[in-house]
């Protein structure tokens, strides 16, 4: 360990914001990263379920009008 | 498996679909244990520098984004070539889902640089060939990234993605050796392939670890986005109807 305090580990020596200000932006990019492929993938199954649905209803309603 | 079958079955999504599940978690759970024991080392336990203080610790996330980054982009550049010589869907897929995450990647290398900059040169930026030619290559992925979303025809979207982005990487040479070409302010290469690392162990070590991590995360990424783009363009196909429909019944949350 370099530092002997969280206020000397916080401090960075005066280069806290920079250094702090990076890391900070790292793990945003991530969780954006990580977060957004798994959304497009709900997205996605979401769009063939909503497809599916609507290829269900027009075809009982076909049904139906044939019927009377 | 004999390589020109494995090319074949590359070309099909199905295939593809298949055993990109478990590799992506593979991949998931290697990034995860790597960055959180890069970033940590790089962070608390790893040396200050002797000029530039603790703001040396920026490398440990600036150098990996900014490798990272590049190595997207030249993998678009041959999916680029790929889908331009022989029109392989899946060439077309790499070409759209990487986009996100190199573009991210460089605006974090960026930003990262421009606050090691300020401490290290007392300016947030400078037009020095290395943070410009970066800056062109986060140009190029706006671009890419516009592109597709402004012509509305996929097929003519991806070959006029694939010609950007193989036009593009004329650019990633130009990055590398910027460094050595012109007088820059940027400090030379941390890793050369031909030589031993001029940074102590202590340093190097948690850098690499760091640099795995990225390209890990970046595969996982990759296939999780890739998976998402192949049920959207193959939603018609009895094999996404199906698998959707067993996602159902076994109660899988979707």
């Amino acid at each position: 360990m370099n530092f002997s305090s969280l206020e000397e580990f916080i401090a960075m020596g005066g280069h806290g914001l920079y250094v702090w200000l990076s890391y900070g932006a790292g793990l945003i990019i991530v969780v954006y990263n990580v977060v957004a492929a798994r959304m497009k993938f709900k997205r996605a199954l979401q769009a063939v379920r909503d497809r599916e649905r609507r290829r269900a209803a027009s075809s009982t309603t076909d049904a139906s009008s044939r019927e009377e | 498996m004999r390589l020109k079958e494995l090319w074949h079955r590359l070309g099909s999504p199905r295939w593809f679909f298949q055993i990109s599940g478990p590799l992506r978690w593979v991949l998931g759970g290697l990034a995860l244990v790597l960055l959180l024991v890069g970033s940590i080392w790089g962070l608390a336990f790893a040396p200050v520098d002797y000029q530039q203080g603790n703001s040396v610790r920026i490398m440990y996330v600036h150098v990996p984004a900014a490798i990272v980054a590049q190595s997207v982009y030249m993998l678009m550049g041959a999916a680029g070539l790929v889908l331009l010589v022989w029109r392989m869907k899946m060439a077309d897929i790499v070409l759209a889902t990487a986009v996100p995450f190199g573009l991210t990647m460089t605006a974090l290398a960026l930003f990262t640089g421009a606050a090691w900059g300020k401490p290290t040169w007392g300016a947030w930026w400078v037009w020095d060939a290395r943070t410009t030619s970066v800056l062109v290559m986060l140009f190029l992925y706006i671009g890419l990234y516009a592109l597709r979303q402004a012509i509305p025809r996929a097929e003519t979207a991806g070959r006029a993605c694939a010609v950007l982005a193989l036009v593009g990487t004329i650019n990633i040479p130009i990055i590398k050796y910027s460094v050595d070409w012109w007088l820059t302010l940027h400090q030379g290469a941390s890793f050369r392939l031909t030589e031993a690392p001029t940074m102590p162990p202590e340093m190097w070590a948690p850098l690499a670890i760091n640099v795995l991590g990225v390209y890990c995360l970046f595969g996982a990424n990759l296939l999780g986005r890739m998976r998402a783009e192949i049920i959207e363009r193959e939603q018609g196909t009895q094999w996404v109807r199906e698998l959707i429909a067993g996602r159902r019944s076994a109660g899988e949350p979707g």
